[in-house]
């Protein structure tokens, strides 16, 4: 089972629930703006804390509230591009990339993808000694792409990343994150409002109301 | 134009006084600051309030404040003395003992301020991709944080070697020990006929703050400015 998510929050008037177990490499969670989408991919990253549910990714048990099991997000793998990219703006784009890996690791890549590849398939190896502030909206959020893949994660949370950005561009980054999963299998949670991103990527599809 | 012995003991004490107090008191004042930024916990009013009580307290109070704790017979000086054979009194530690003390809350202000700038989105962040709480302060938190800490370190500096009140109430008037530059000003203002001495020394003042000022904006930059100013 690749994602098997039962996560239950309360905030306020606001109750979220997201319910879905999946084998599907992909799974896209879709609904309007206000619903719960990102609280969800908090909350499977670690970064909140659900009142009740469970999170188990690829058979591994991040959160459980009845075994009291809750792994902090440094332990829970989940490489997550946020819907701004959150670079560190105090780091060349280099090591923004290599943020994720022990500090002796300067060439380790993801699965069977060199680093090298990686940077090729994003098409940042221009940007290496460039620092984030400087990159417009498309660059930042393929870097940010970059270096959740290069901590190695064991899955990929995407929180809306192309809102951001133009119609060519969005057409562009989600040819590169199709690629990227083909090629390195980890299962990837992608948030979105927009139908069509989804239909373009693919896989299951959650619909949360 | 040409500096006497003097003159030169007098602005090498001041600056010796000014960095070891800034030096010791800045761990303090960051742990202080970061607490005061980011710390939830009872009686955290309260340290608010005492750490800014130097700024707002006559310098004289806090010099005899000083007195009573660290003097001879005080609780902290007496203790001081009998485990390490430390004496403030008198000395120009304790003179960095007052103006470290003065300087607290405009170091504690300037840190606090650039620790709550921080977005605690890039901790969050840092944290996904797989780092302790220990690498995301040193490696987020603290940097991003680095002009406030210069600011306050060269905010805290320029208050030392200015300070006057708490240091001539607590450690007194010594030539060479404790005669920082505002003692000498004073000093040399008691004795009829010095008009000359005096102004010296406050071109001298004037000089050496103007420098710190300089220098610090300078810092500043450097430790923020290079990859905004792009």
């Amino acid at each position: 089972m690749a994602f098997d998510i039962d996560v239950r929050l309360r905030r306020g008037e606001q109750a979220i629930g997201c319910s879905f177990a999946t084998d599907s490499g992909i799974v896209a969670l879709f609904g309007p703006s206000g619903v719960g989408k990102t609280s969800t991919l908090n909350m499977v990253a670690g970064l909140v804390r659900p009142d009740a549910g469970h999170v188990i990714v690829g058979g591994q048990k991040l959160f459980d509230a009845t075994a009291k099991i809750d792994l902090p997000p440094a332990r829970r793998r989940c490489g997550y591009v946020f819907q701004q990219a959150r670079l560190f703006p105090h780091m060349k784009v280099r090591r923004n990339l290599r943020y994720g890996r022990p500090r002796g690791d300067r060439e380790g890549g993801v699965g069977p993808l060199s680093q090298d590849a990686l940077i090729n398939i994003l098409g940042i190896g221009a940007l290496l000694d460039r620092w984030p502030p400087s990159l417009s909206g498309g660059e930042a959020q393929r870097v940010a792409i970059g270096r959740a893949l290069l901590s190695d994660p064991q899955c990929l949370l995407l929180d809306e990343p192309l809102a951001s950005l133009d119609e060519a561009r969005r057409l562009e980054i989600l040819e590169m994150i199709g690629q990227l999963h083909r090629l390195t299998a980890i299962p990837i949670l992608y948030v979105s409002h927009d139908r069509r991103e989804l239909d373009h990527l693919g896989g299951d599809m959650v619909e949360m109301a | 134009m040409g500096l006497s012995p003097e003159e030169w003991t007098i602005i090498a004490l001041s600056l010796k006084i000014g960095v070891i107090a800034v030096l010791a008191m800045l761990p303090v004042a960051f742990a202080i600051a970061w607490l005061l930024a980011r710390g939830r916990f009872p009686g955290k009013l309260l340290l608010d309030t005492l750490v800014h009580l130097p700024l707002v307290v006559p310098p004289v109070v806090t010099g005899w404040l000083l007195l009573i704790l660290f003097g001879m017979n005080g609780p902290v000086g007496r203790w001081l003395n009998t485990w390490f054979g430390i004496t403030l009194l008198f000395r120009w530690t304790g003179a960095a003992l007052a103006a470290a003390i003065m300087a607290l809350p405009l170091m504690v202000r300037a840190m606090r301020l650039s620790i709550g700038a921080i977005d605690r989105r890039l901790e969050e962040a840092a944290s996904t991709l797989g780092a302790s709480r220990l690498r995301i302060f040193f490696t987020i938190s603290v940097p991003l944080a680095l002009p406030g800490i210069v600011a306050g370190a060269m905010l805290g500096f320029a208050r030392s070697i200015g300070e006057f009140g708490a240091t001539i109430t607590f450690v007194s008037d010594i030539p060479g020990e404790t005669r920082t530059l505002p003692i000498a000003i004073y000093a040399a203002l008691q004795m009829p006929g010095n008009e000359d001495a005096v102004t010296r020394l406050a071109l001298l003042s004037v000089g050496l703050s103007l420098g710190a000022l300089l220098l610090s904006e300078w810092l500043v930059r450097r430790s923020g400015g290079g990859r905004d100013g792009l």
